[in-house]
């Protein structure tokens, strides 16, 4: 087995045997899901079908907190060190990262779907190419963007203060939360430039519309998620630092910083032609209205 | 010198400001145990992780295998093993699944099996690292220096923060590569370590190699005298105690008389009977063998000591 490969294996070890994971990627999520489905949705198939895209995006960026944390903590406790010394590369500790990550959250993303079956009564999930899709560059992009900001912080509590700066705005400005055509028109503009909006969108589209993966509004999302995804694993790579005492490089943060450029071109894009806040809007309206509970025909293609 | 394994030629590295390394050369021959010996913060660490790879240098030339330390990184790092000082694991590995896992990176193996039972850690096979106690920890972190049968071992202050007991155990260990042939760079801070691990040893001081020879020379060097410490009620002056008869060298080391004689009986003697004279008195008086020490303290005026 390559280097890579036993890395894997060995973070998928250890996350299962720590608890915390047992909380930030078991019950914080199926807690999501039970409040979305049960108290947002009222149980109506319809609405949990609506509330699954928000659900599942949550799963997938929520996985970005125990992976930033765990980087910093090798870190910060001279494990990387230990590495350093073999062969293994900066690119096989941080890609193991990312598809440790992928396989631990996709358990949690199945079991939703299937709670959403047995408990829900949802028959239809969408487009099921979309949606793997989507789940698995989501889940890749937000593990990069964890890995950046493992990058840029020298201690736990560093790294615990961003991603809350990061997560935030995230959950509240995509729609994860607070349906995007419910937000106030200011949020709706700074939400645009969020790759979590677009996830969320883009999930929401293909499970509750059914909208395939070569279509505008999936298409759109798959293939910003892909730019920002290589470049912050990219940027992760030339940022990484072995040793604990390693200084965090001047123009790293300005790098780092530069991951939000893809969305922030494509948010002053979406600002003008309302694309993607019109679909939101229009699958929002669609649950709300009960004559409209299908897409309209060509709407969305 | 064209066949060592390790060669260190004029080697400087800062930090920031601060010149941990001034102008360090050495080499290491095959099959050598070669020990850096100096106190804490004399830069023998910073020397060993550039060797390793893991640091980079200001200036000067350092080959290990025949390799360049940072242009072949990654070549050199299967030829090594390093037991590293601030090092971990995490919590949650087992003992065989670091030791698998380890010896996984390498294109050349050793049987995990046999390093467990080398190292005596069979029984803790299945335990989780974080359970493991401080002897058990560096026993493994020895073991896993050695999953690939490296050419060149290093081992970073092996003992120090261990119980006695337990540094006997490494010592036991140490013996063992040595009598394999292995070719062994470590530092230490432990004199007694030194001189009976290491065929040669360094003797390092503010980032400067202050002595090298095998222990044996380097003590002859030191004139091969026994020391005699005292410690007086008044205060003596090292260039009074060293007309004394029988005395070879006397400084005052933070306080205390150290002499060095070669015939302690006479240098006793005289020494009482200045003291009586003066109306001085003796509080205590230690006579030690000749050791690294000694060779210390004459090159610095200052103890070697944790």
């Amino acid at each position: 087995m390559t280097n890579f490969a036993t890395l894997t294996r060995m973070r998928i070890q250890l996350t299962l045997r720590n608890k915390m994971f047992l909380f930030f990627s078991v019950i914080m999520p199926f807690g999501f899901f039970f409040l979305y489905a049960g108290v947002f949705a009222k149980g109506v198939p319809l609405g949990v079908q609506y509330f699954m895209g928000p659900v599942i995006a949550l799963t997938v960026m929520g996985s970005f907190w125990g992976l930033s944390a765990a980087l910093v903590m090798f870190r910060e406790q001279g494990i990387l060190r230990r590495f350093h010394v073999t062969p293994v590369t900066p690119s096989d500790m941080l890609a193991s990262s990312v598809v440790a990550n992928f396989v631990l959250t996709l358990p949690t993303v199945l079991l939703e779907f299937l709670f959403a079956r047995t408990i829900f009564h949802v028959t239809h999930f969408g487009d099921l190419l979309s949606t793997f899709l989507l789940i698995a560059l989501g889940t890749v992009s937000f593990a990069s963007m964890g890995l950046v900001v493992a990058s840029v912080t020298n201690t736990m509590q560093e790294t615990q203060v961003i991603n809350q700066i990061i997560w935030f705005p995230l959950i509240f400005l995509s729609g994860a939360t607070v349906p995007l055509a419910n937000l106030p028109q200011v949020a709706k503009r700074v939400g645009l430039f969020l790759p979590a909006t677009y996830l969320v969108t883009g999930l929401q589209s293909a499970i509750y519309w059914a909208v395939a993966p070569w279509s505008v509004d999936v298409l759109l999302a798959l293939c910003s998620l892909a730019v920002w995804g290589a470049l912050t694993f990219f940027l992760s790579a030339q940022l990484f630092r072995w040793e604990p005492e390693s200084k965090i490089p001047r123009r790293a943060k300005l790098l780092a910083a530069a991951t939000a450029i893809p969305f922030f071109l494509l948010g002053i894009w979406e600002n003008k032609t309302n694309r993607t806040m019109a679909q939101a809007q229009a699958m929002f309206e669609s649950l709300s209205g009960p004559s409209k509970s299908a897409p309209p025909a060509d709407s969305h293609k | 010198m064209a066949n060592s394994v390790i060669q260190v030629e004029n080697l400087v590295k800062r930090y920031g400001d601060v010149e941990a390394v001034r102008g360090v050369s050495f080499a290491v021959e095959e099959g050598e145990v070669f020990g850096l010996l100096g106190p804490n913060g004399a830069g023998k660490t910073s020397t060993v992780e550039i060797l390793e790879g893991l640091r980079t240098l200001d200036s000067g030339r350092v080959s290990v295998c025949g390799l360049d330390p940072q242009r072949n990184a990654q070549e050199l790092k299967h030829e090594i093993g390093a037991a590293l000082q601030s090092t971990s694991l995490p919590d949650k590995l087992r003992v065989m699944e670091a030791l698998r896992l380890f010896s996984s990176f390498y294109k050349r193996r050793r049987d995990p099996e046999d390093l467990l039972k080398r190292f005596g850690l069979e029984e803790k096979r299945n335990t989780f690292y974080n359970q493991l106690s401080g002897g058990q920890k560096q026993r493994l972190a020895l073991a896993m220096a050695l999953v690939n049968d490296p050419k060149v071992v290093f081992f970073d202050e092996p003992t120090a923060g261990l119980d006695p007991q337990v540094r006997r155990e490494i010592y036991d260990i140490i013996e063992e590569l040595k009598r394999e042939k292995k070719t062994l760079v470590m530092t230490t801070h432990y004199i007694e370590e030194a001189e009976r691990l290491c065929d040669r040893v360094a003797i390092v001081d503010h980032g400067k190699v202050i002595a090298l020879g095998t222990p044996r020379d380097l003590k002859a060097h030191a004139g091969g005298a026994t020391r005699i410490e005292v410690r007086l009620s008044k205060p003596e002056t090292d260039g009074v105690l060293k007309t004394l008869d029988g005395v070879a060298d006397a400084r005052v080391v933070d306080g205390t008389c150290v002499i060095h004689s070669k015939r302690p009986p006479q240098a006793i003697v005289s020494l009482v009977k200045h003291l009586e004279a003066q109306g001085n008195e003796l509080i205590s008086l230690e006579i030690a063998t000749p050791s690294l020490e000694d060779v210390f303290i004459e090159m610095t005026g200052r103890r070697l000591r944790d």
